[in-house]
């Protein structure tokens, strides 16, 4: 299949050429799928903010490629910005980007900015809203006026009514409670499920990426460390650990219960897997 | 981006006069003026002139910072030249067409006008060059302690100069992250005309505000929290103290002071 988004040798230096100078990315290869969802993952200063806000354009890479649709993103300085409209990008803490009267306004500023006819906003601006579950009420109601949840979810739907080819989602949880970062998880698979379109979600919570992502690219210090099925990221475990990341709370049960001699699969990442996993010993007559 | 903008002048350095004390500099540098606006010919500016590259020296702050820091000016000295040189009353130099127009003293006051502005402005960014902005408010503090008999709340500005001070990167980099965020919408904020581009601020704007007000609340409840009453009773950290180098260099600039007053007097 040919990938949407294909990522050369990427690099990019902030402050080049003065003392402060220092790389954020060296020469990341990644390559997306159209309809993937694919997690980031990488500890505070691995690069992945960088990295994402070159994907939609934001930062002009200091060397390096992106193709978006087999199309070098910058081939066209000027029209920069349709590749923003068509690669989406939701910040970390999106909320504080409210800016309008009325949540309809708000969501409306994207698609507003591309141009459309004002019936097709309508449309883009009501579809999002439905989707990260605002009320016709709230879509009225000043953006200040929601609880932090809702502004989160406003603000995504900011970037959703965009219709975006690829959705990227930069830690969108950050700061919610359970029930909120659940409901928003739920909200972008779905979205995910229906739409077809490909999301990159970058997080820090590993159980969140394993129950939702297709495939994972593990940064640190600017290189793709590790790139592979949650199953094969999580099961290198311990050179997870020696970077400073996590693996899911369930692989390391199924790692205890290893070394106490249960012949589990040490790369199961989801309770559901491990469930499995568990009662097919059991079935079999294993260790259990 | 935003963040290469240089805010405040600070040149960290150890040198004689950065290790002043902060008041010091200060008093000195109020001095200095008084004795730049006594001088009237070139005797006298020839000791300020003397005086300031001294300090200039002893700072080590490049001439080219210094230098930049006349370029907002560079009008200004050029206007200023102009009207003295051809608008000033007095014998003219010479027949000839065009300095016809331009007396002896004109040459004169535009030369001591174009020094004058100069010295001026170099002399006050030597302080902010060499002084630190945090420095510069606890010496504001102190110096104008007297004030407070006179009811004018002085501990209240210099802390809100400094916390305004302490906001100016963070608040710097909400607005990168804001922009950022609202380009990733599409937001255009380089084409169009006048008001186009003003209106393209507003998405930039209301988010800064917010987000401004929200921190001054959430920073007056941490002072609170932290028993913050005002400044009656308050002491500092850091005490500031004066030490024989800055009784020195405060008498050396009241001599100068008193000096150029007489010599202004005598016409030198």
């Amino acid at each position: 299949m040919e990938a949407i988004l294909r990522v050369e040798n990427l690099t990019y230096t902030y402050s080049a050429g003065t003392p402060f100078e220092h790389s954020a990315v060296e020469g990341i290869n990644l390559t997306v799928l159209p309809g993937e969802f694919l997690g980031i993952i990488g500890h505070t200063g691995s690069g992945k903010s960088t990295l994402m806000q070159q994907l939609n354009g934001l930062l002009k890479p200091t060397a390096g490629r992106i193709y978006l649709d087999g199309r070098d993103i910058w081939s066209e300085p000027k029209e920069i910005r349709k590749v923003r409209f068509r690669v989406g990008l939701v910040f970390q803490y999106p909320e504080y980007q409210l800016f309008e009267e009325t949540v309809y306004k708000d969501i409306a500023f994207g698609p507003t900015n591309m141009g459309l006819s004002d019936g097709e906003i309508d449309r883009r601006v009501r579809d999002a809203a439905a989707f990260v579950g605002l009320s016709e009420e709230q879509l009225f109601s000043s953006p200040f006026e929601l609880s932090g949840g809702q502004k989160r979810r406003a603000a995504i739907a900011g970037v959703i009514a965009m219709e975006p080819e690829v959705l990227i989602l930069d830690e969108p949880t950050a700061g919610l409670d359970p029930r909120g970062r659940d409901r928003i998880l739920e909200q972008i698979r779905d979205y995910h499920r229906e739409k077809g379109t490909t999301v990159i979600l970058v997080s820090h919570s590993m159980e969140e990426i394993a129950r939702n992502v297709d495939r994972i690219a593990v940064l640190h210090r600017g290189h793709t460390y590790m790139d592979g099925t949650p199953a094969q990221v999580f099961a290198r475990a311990e050179e997870l650990m020696s970077i400073g990341l996590d693996v899911p709370q369930v692989t390391k049960v199924a790692l205890a219960l290893r070394e106490k001699g249960v012949d589990v699969d040490p790369s199961v990442c989801t309770v559901e897997a491990l469930r499995q996993e568990l009662l097919t010993l059991k079935g079999g007559g294993g260790a259990c | 981006m935003l963040k290469d903008i240089t805010l405040g002048q600070y040149f960290p350095g150890d040198t004689p006069v950065h290790r002043l004390d902060p008041r010091t500099k200060i008093i000195c540098v109020v001095l200095y003026i008084v004795a730049l606006f006594c001088a009237k010919w070139f005797v006298s500016y020839g000791v300020i002139i003397a005086v300031l590259t001294l300090c200039v020296c002893l700072s080590r702050v490049p001439l080219r910072a210094l230098s930049r820091g006349l370029r907002p000016v560079y009008i200004i000295v050029a206007f200023t030249a102009l009207m003295n040189l051809f608008f000033t009353a007095g014998e003219p130099v010479s027949d000839l067409p065009v300095l016809r127009y331009i007396s002896q003293t004109g040459v004169y006051t535009a030369l001591f006008m174009v020094l004058r502005i100069v010295l001026l402005i170099t002399g006050t960014f030597l302080l902010t060059y060499t002084t630190s902005p945090i420095a510069l408010t606890d010496a504001l503090d102190q110096l104008l302690a007297p004030l407070k008999k006179l009811r004018v709340p002085v501990h209240e500005l210099t802390l809100m100069m400094s916390l305004a001070l302490r906001f100016i990167p963070t608040l710097i980099e909400e607005t990168d992250k804001i922009m950022s965020a609202q380009k990733a919408r599409g937001a255009d904020f380089e084409s169009g005309n006048l008001i186009r581009r003003a209106k393209a601020l507003i998405p930039i704007l209301v988010p800064l505000f917010v987000s401004a007000f929200r921190r001054a609340d959430e920073l007056a409840t941490a002072m609170e929290c932290r028993c913050y009453h005002g400044g009656e009773g308050r002491t500092a950290l850091y005490v500031l103290r004066y030490r024989a180098a800055d009784y020195a260099v405060l008498a050396s600039f009241v001599l100068l002071a008193a000096g150029q007053i007489v010599l202004g007097r005598l016409g030198w």
